[in-house]
């Protein structure tokens, strides 16, 4: 290996990523006793997890006796309508009250029942409170009580480093490739095993609640690396995100302000959600405000109101509502708590909320209600995983958290994610571990693959070209938002593909100017390269998909097809040239389809 | 709708830097983050700054705006005079890496020695019991964002680098103050408090209070109840003779 050269570190396992999932993987896999290193692309918990506000999905039964992970199952699958990979769901369903009870040991303190257990508050598509939370900061907790546990098992954190490549040896993974944002310089990790936790690919979208991190970093290594990529065409638009001022468009409304009471309306101040029950959710669904408003103190005698229905139906219902000319002042809709709970009740419970729409949108939201649209915020597809071990389908790759596909199937529950993260974290970093333990002989990567980063980092240092990856960035969240958004068709996403295959050329002819110490421009010149990979990926499988389901609209299929109910789209990458093809979902065991027949 | 400002940002790194003006148009609800990023995508492409969420809940964006330290993303523009100038530098405790973005490292080391959170051993049903009333305080502990502002103008390392040898500084005090007030936790930093992490330099002049964007009461809530802590330990003579005599309380 160039010691001289790079920076060079080895180790069992490296986790990328250090949100929920990283951190949770580095700590399963360094108390395995792997050498095991945490690398992320910012400081040590800033990653998006942070921002997670309403809570954790887990089964506790604390405030609902009847819950249990059965019906929080089923409620991840109906909510993904069934594209889920069922054994995911199954572990995600039955592990996450450990998960939970586990970080409690770890320090976080959850707000608590009248009986001092963890209180569970309501969310869409749960069918009982079920969402462990801190008011409304639960991520922050969540991140800052994993943080401080990996740092007192002295794991290794290489903070903002940024990787690149993934290197190999053969068809096994054996390291990876990235630079130091601090100083520009090179670094290379020697590992057994590789953890993907890089998040999402929000910043491919012009109207987001992601940060300049998720520009689908472990999406695109893993595709490099010869891994198979599933469910790409699945975007969730959250249904709340701020629409006003311009320049706090996207940002995050939590979920809880409906979970705690608050509600949807029109510019004609109808509760316009009683219009948009789907058939598949019909049974267990108010019909009535009368009956919705019951439901949060009674959940025996009354159904769960439409503002709580799964978020791909909620964000559908928004953009209509809009179109149709019933919109608020600024192209949203209206998320109404203030008439409905009293002043102090919506402080205690939504404290980062009523802070985040004062301070930046002078609204009060115990006086006046929110102005909301729906915002790009998570994808569902990723990685294809094994669900026991989150293996990839690449020797030595694992991947969890947003990351990973399978788990959400064609749309996730809010509150699903930060379990997920716990969940397949801890198993990924187990799996890894296993892995790094088991697997024989050195790997290496060759020097040539080395100098081969090392020469494609610096070309836009050495370009003679005059592109501007900032512009490049924008006109790629501009065609991603108007193409490949909420509302899809054949010739718009071939449209966008032709657009981002352009962008592809000039991005080759961007020039950046300076030096390579903490320099803006220049990540943003290397990011741009999973940025139009992960966008290809989603327009791609977009237009493979000839139906409507979750996150993944068809204005010219806008009903579900049966055919494709039992299919993954597949991407992977062979000689340079992506692939499509369509895959059968894993079959359920008899047992668990029980567990959809019985209902109303 | 769009008026006109002039930003100076400082720009350089280690070795020394200056001021640079950039004119800029703002536009409705702005905040000085976004004209950063203006400035950073239209004439200033290599321009460093930390950011994340943009919605003050990552800490990520601190830097001094008129010589106040605040988030940059929470700053509204509105707060300012059209054509106005407003400056926006580093925070000056953290040594610089180049323009905006500091080395913050010291909270990072500082955060690595303290003592974990060891916890009591479950309820016999495998739960932990507490009521929110004797969570609440720690609530509040547990807000904090590591945005470091509160490190920034804390004099004893503002003015002084070296006690950044033997100071904890005002986050990590909050820190440490949400363990010792854990209802679960069993382990004891008085000690450690008292002789290696600086309580004692602290003379609560509340600056650390005045920048906390999460407006953590950090000096009444968390240094003072500290440093009763470690006064009833070793200053108050019946304590110190029990603590003798039986150890730990």
């Amino acid at each position: 290996m160039p010691e001289t050269k790079y920076e060079t570190h080895q180790y069992d396992v490296i986790v990328i990523g250090a949100g929920g999932a990283g951190l949770r993987a580095a700590i399963e896999s360094s108390a395995l006793g792997a050498r095991t290193a945490l690398i992320c692309k910012s400081l040590l918990g800033k990653a998006h997890t942070v921002m997670a506000e309403g809570g954790i999905a887990a089964a506790l039964g604390n405030v609902y006796p009847e819950d249990n992970w059965k019906v929080h199952f089923r409620d991840t699958m109906r909510g993904g309508k069934m594209l889920n990979n069922w054994r995911m769901a199954q572990l995600h369903a039955q592990e996450s009250p450990a998960r939970v009870l586990e970080l409690e040991e770890w320090g976080a303190l959850f707000d608590r029942t009248k009986d001092g257990r963890i209180l569970q508050r309501d969310f869409g598509g749960h069918r009982y409170a079920r969402l462990a939370h801190v008011g409304d900061r639960t991520g922050l907790e969540m991140i800052r009580t994993l943080q401080q546990h990996a740092v007192h098992k002295g794991i290794d954190v290489f903070m903002e480093c940024t990787i690149n490549r993934l290197l190999m040896d053969g068809d096994r993974v054996s390291g990876a490739f990235g630079y130091r944002r601090e100083s520009g310089k090179f670094i290379v990790f020697q590992a057994k095993a590789a953890v993907l936790a890089t998040g999402g690919i929000g910043k491919a979208y012009q109207i987001t609640s992601n940060s300049w991190e998720y520009t689908g970093d472990g999406h695109s290594l893993a595709l490099w690396a010869g891994a198979d990529l599933i469910d790409m065409e699945f975007v969730q638009f959250h249904p709340t995100g701020m629409v006003w001022p311009p320049s706090v468009r996207g940002i995050l409304v939590t979920e809880g302000v409906r979970g705690d009471g608050g509600t949807l309306r029109n510019s004609t101040g109808e509760r316009f959600m009683f219009r948009y029950i789907p058939p598949m959710f019909k049974a267990e669904t108010a019909e009535t405000e009368d009956e919705a408003d019951r439901w949060y103190t009674d959940k025996k005698n009354a159904r769960r109101t439409p503002d709580l229905l799964p978020r791909d139906e909620v964000a559908r219902a928004i953009n209509t509502e809009v179109k149709a000319g019933r919109g608020s002042p600024h192209a949203g809709v209206f998320l109404d708590i203030a008439s409905r709970r009293d002043s102090e009740y919506i402080k205690r419970r939504l404290p980062s909320m009523y802070h985040q729409f004062k301070e930046l949108a002078d609204v009060d939201i115990t006086k006046d209600p929110m102005e909301v649209g729906p915002t790009c915020h998570y994808v569902m597809g990723g990685v294809r995983v094994d669900a026991d071990t989150a293996a990839s389908t690449v020797k030595g790759l694992f991947a969890a958290g947003e990351v990973a596909g399978g788990m959400h199937g064609s749309n996730r529950l809010g509150g699903n994610s930060l379990s997920d993260l716990l969940v397949f974290g801890r198993r990924a970093g187990q799996g890894a571990a296993d892995y790094a333990r088991s697997s024989t002989g050195s790997t290496a990567a060759s020097l040539s693959q080395i100098e081969q980063c090392s020469r494609e980092a610096l070309e836009p240092f050495e370009r003679s070209g005059s592109e501007n990856p900032y512009t490049i960035q924008q006109e790629l969240q501009e065609c991603m938002h108007n193409l490949v958004g909420i509302i899809r068709t054949e010739p718009e996403l071939k449209q966008a593909l032709d657009k981002i295959r352009t962008l592809r050329e000039r991005s080759a002819h961007v020039k950046i100017e300076g030096h390579r110490q903490y320099n803006p421009g220049w990540h943003l010149a290397l990011d741009l390269k999973s940025l139009l990979t992960v966008s290809e990926c989603v327009a791609r499988a977009a237009l493979e998909r000839k139906e409507s389901r979750g996150g993944h609209t068809r204005d010219d299929y806008p009903g579900p097809d049966a055919k494709f109910a039992k299919v993954n789209v597949v991407l992977r990458e062979r000689n340079g040239a992506l692939s499509v093809t369509q895959e059968p979902l894993p079959e359920m065991p008899d047992e668990l389809k029980s567990l959809f027949e019985e209902k109303k | 709708m769009g008026s006109q400002f002039r930003f100076r940002v400082w720009r350089g790194d280690s070795t020394g830097g200056e001021f640079k003006d950039y004119p800029v148009e703002v536009d409705e609800g702005m905040v000085v983050l976004d004209v950063i990023h203006r400035i950073q995508a239209t004439q200033a492409n290599d321009m460093a700054v930390r950011w994340n969420c943009k919605a003050g809940k990552c800490g990520s964006c601190s830097a001094e705006v008129n010589g106040k330290p605040r988030l940059m993303c929470m700053t509204r523009m509105n707060l300012f005079e059209p054509d106005s100038t407003i400056t926006v530098a580093p925070m000056r405790t953290f040594g610089v890496i180049r323009d905006l973005v500091t080395d913050v490292s010291f909270n990072f080391a500082m955060a690595k020695q303290v003592p974990a959170f060891r916890p009591k051993p479950r309820e016999a049903d495998g739960t932990y019991r507490m009521q929110q009333e004797d969570i609440d305080r720690v609530q509040e502990f547990h807000k904090c964002i590591e945005c470091f502002l509160c490190q920034n103008v804390c004099h004893v390392i503002r003015d002084h680098q070296e006690h950044k040898q033997h100071f904890a500084g005002p986050r990590m005090f909050v820190r440490y103050a949400a363990l010792e007030m854990h209802p679960l936790d069993t382990n004891d930093r008085t000690e450690l408090l008292r002789n290696k992490m600086g309580l004692g330099l602290c003379n609560i002049t509340k600056c650390c209070t005045e920048v906390c964007p999460e407006h953590i009461h950090i000096t009444d809530n968390a240094i003072i109840p500290l440093k009763e802590r470690v006064v009833d330990r070793y200053y108050d003579p019946l304590t110190r003779l029990a603590h003798k005599l039986f150890g730990r309380k």
